[in-house]
């Protein structure tokens, strides 16, 4: 059984934000525009987290891309009252659009914030309809919503693997941000699996997790930089 | 003969305590009205809600709670009121509680819908609140509590109507109206020894299964908080230390009831002075008490000294949340204690600004366990803040409106001073609290051989 996970390099990460216009057109993320963004109520799945640092001249920006963590004891599942988040046996921890009903509990208790809910009904510009990702349900309003690992991704790729009758290929399912990522800084693969790269880049002496004191065991994992 | 003429040649107890059943002045109807339309007010706003979506609110990333959680919180403190307070002076023989258990017990029931409400009114998808039973989580908190608070609202309710039944068998007697209502409550009562003696036993029984429901009630809402990792929400004491703060508020809204009460249906010689100091005493030990978890939890969070937990801490105590949070102080401790340690200040006039000041103050507290946690994430957050719209505002009030509307109807229909109990006072009280006092005397020893 694969446990899926990520490795990202903040060496690499050169801040593009590549992976989060990736992720909104992959996974139907509605805009939520300028108002919305006053009240701090956009919706974003993969959010490049700023930090500048030291005074002028001597100013140094740092980019943390930060998808859902899928903790391996995820302290969003255990809170839900109807099970519309729930972690499965590969590690994803999902959400059910369809079964939430809108307590905020798990984004409450999500320590990394990470989940976005819809304040209000999304809103696709017309234009955008004909591209919108069918392999992915648009939300309603008054559910939470966050990162997947682009779970669809992994339905289709198992189901080509078994139509041509092999195993499934460590390139044959990757995220849109990871695949997307100009620097490579985002790996993706089966942290069980040696012959993955993100096993052999979990060992590396720069991997650490955030809030890795809490006890969640996320599943995204950092490379720190080295400079 | 009309209900009044019914009325006047009855005792005293009966003529007074009877007299708002029968009676209403035209200031009643014009409360009503202004409650009702307050409460028809918020109908409109939540309407309003339903529609478009928990947009019209002020919450955001991260602040997902805010009025209607705060106000959850609060309202199910204030029934604490009753069934608690109730039970406690009933088990341990309190004879002054005899006037005012009825109107504990009856906010208790009435405030309690409006508490459980509210995280309905929270929730973005209300079309699916059946999931909750249909597909129920037994690992999350928030099914723990909707066990608790249904099994505190079945049993508050059964613990206010049957010690009722006596009176309720009375007013069916003497043929007030609606006669109906009367008739069915009193479910065929016949007042006898046999059925005193069968009544009294099952109070007891009740009084003594509520206590621990109660408790659990408000435990259960702050394992709502506590169970997360958020800084100052993940903390041990939180249980009692909402349920101390839940009989606190409860307290102040009973006092505060029983001085509406005791002017606009003219109760002087029932609420008396000796019930207000008496609950003014209860009040001044919560108040030492709660300040005492207060002051364990603020002292633990500030020495633990983790940076997660000093930013939230740092903001309630001199950052954006000092006003709120300093006020909360000067409602729940400096004014109520200062007022209640004095024997002077414990009169109706005292007790009723000490109670307002708490039930002011509770709601502050909620407000800043509340907001300031939501807004200080353990991972930076483009800086946000919190303000309640329209919306949220419209709903409180019709919150506070809606109960206070129905409690004032209840009073129409039901006695808010239980007649029986004042009777068996006068009757029997007197004569067993001396003996019980001989009881605690000194046996007399015989000297061996004399």
């Amino acid at each position: 059984m694969p446990r899926w996970g990520m490795v990202i390099d903040l060496d690499r990460c050169n801040g593009c934000q590549a992976c989060e216009v990736a992720c909104r057109s992959e996974n139907n993320v509605p805009v939520c525009g300028p108002n919305a963004a006053a009240l701090n109520r956009t919706i974003s799945w993969m959010r490049v987290v700023t930090e500048v640092e030291g005074e002028w001249p001597e100013v140094r920006t740092r980019f943390l891309p930060r998808p859902c963590m899928h903790c391996e004891r995820p302290p969003c599942t255990a809170v839900c009252p109807v099970g519309a988040t729930a972690i499965d046996e590969e590690g994803i921890v999902g959400q059910i659009y369809a079964r939430c009903i809108g307590c905020r509990y798990c984004a409450n208790a999500c320590p990394y914030t990470v989940k976005s809910f819809n304040w209000r009904r999304p809103d696709y510009p017309a234009s955008t309809l004909p591209m919108l990702n069918p392999d992915v349900s648009t939300r309603p309003v008054g559910v939470i919503e966050k990162c997947t690992f682009c779970h669809h991704r992994l339905q289709r790729a198992r189901e080509q693997a078994r139509v041509e009758n092999r195993p499934l290929r460590e390139d044959d399912y990757v995220p849109a941000c990871a695949e997307v990522c100009p620097t490579s800084a985002i790996v993706f693969g089966d942290l069980d699996n040696p012959n993955h790269r993100v096993a052999q880049l979990v060992k590396d002496p720069r991997a650490f997790r955030l809030l890795e004191a809490l006890g969640t065991q996320p599943k995204v994992y950092y490379l720190t930089e080295s400079r | 003969m009309s209900d009044v003429d019914r009325l006047a040649g009855l005792p005293q107890d009966q003529r007074i305590l009877l007299a708002p059943l029968v009676r209403t002045t035209k200031w009643f109807w014009i409360w009503a009205a202004v409650l009702a339309a307050v409460t028809a007010w918020g109908a409109f706003a939540y309407a309003l809600q339903v529609q478009s979506g928990l947009g019209v609110t002020g919450l955001n990333t991260p602040e997902y709670w805010g009025i209607y959680i705060i106000c959850f919180v609060f309202f199910i403190g204030i029934s604490h009121a009753g069934t608690l307070i109730s039970a406690i002076l009933r088990i341990s023989n309190a004879e002054w509680r005899r006037a005012i258990t009825r109107s504990a017990e009856f906010i208790t029931v009435l405030v309690i819908a409006f508490g459980a409400v509210q995280p309905v009114l929270d929730l973005g998808r209300p079309d699916r609140l059946l999931f909750i039973i249909l597909h129920g989580q037994p690992w999350s908190p928030l099914l723990w509590d909707v066990c608790s608070i249904g099994l505190y609202f079945t049993a508050s309710s059964v613990y206010l109507y049957v010690p009722m039944i006596p009176d309720l068998a009375l007013i069916r007697d003497l043929g007030i109206r609606p006669r109906w209502l009367y008739w069915f409550l009193a479910i065929g009562y016949q007042d006898s020894p046999r059925t005193r003696r069968m009544l009294q036993r099952i109070i007891a029984v009740l009084a003594v299964a509520v206590i621990p429901i109660a408790v659990s009630v408000h435990t259960v809402i702050a394992w709502i908080f506590a169970m997360t990792l958020r800084p100052m929400w993940h903390s041990t004491i939180f249980g009692p230390y909402f349920v101390v703060g839940a009989i606190y508020s409860g307290i102040a809204a009973l006092i505060l009831a029983m001085a509406i009460l005791r002017r606009v249906y003219r109760l002087e010689a029932y609420f008396k002075l000796v019930h207000f100091n008496n609950m003014g005493l209860m009040l001044l030990l919560m108040s030492l008490l709660w300040t005492y978890f207060t002051f364990a939890e603020y002292l633990t969070a500030w020495y633990g000294g983790e940076e997660a937990e000093l930013a939230t801490f740092w903001s309630k105590l001199t950052g954006p949340f000092a006003v709120p949070f300093w006020l909360m102080v000067a409602s729940c401790f400096v004014i109520p204690f200062a007022l209640m340690c004095r024997k002077a200040t414990r009169g109706v006039r005292g007790t009723s600004i000490a109670s307002v000041f708490v039930v002011f103050g509770m709601w502050l507290e909620r407000y800043t366990i509340v907001v300031p946690t939501s807004l200080h994430p353990r991972i930076e957050m483009a800086s946000t803040h919190y303000v309640p719209s329209w919306v949220e505002l419209s709903i409180m009030a019709a919150t506070f409106s809606g109960f206070i509307l129905v409690y004032m109807v209840a009073t129409k229909f039901f006695p808010i001073i239980s007649l029986w109990e004042i009777q068996e006072g006068r009757e029997e009280a007197v004569r067993e609290v001396s003996e019980r006092v001989a009881s605690y005397l000194p046996d007399e020893v015989r000297v061996a051989g004399s």
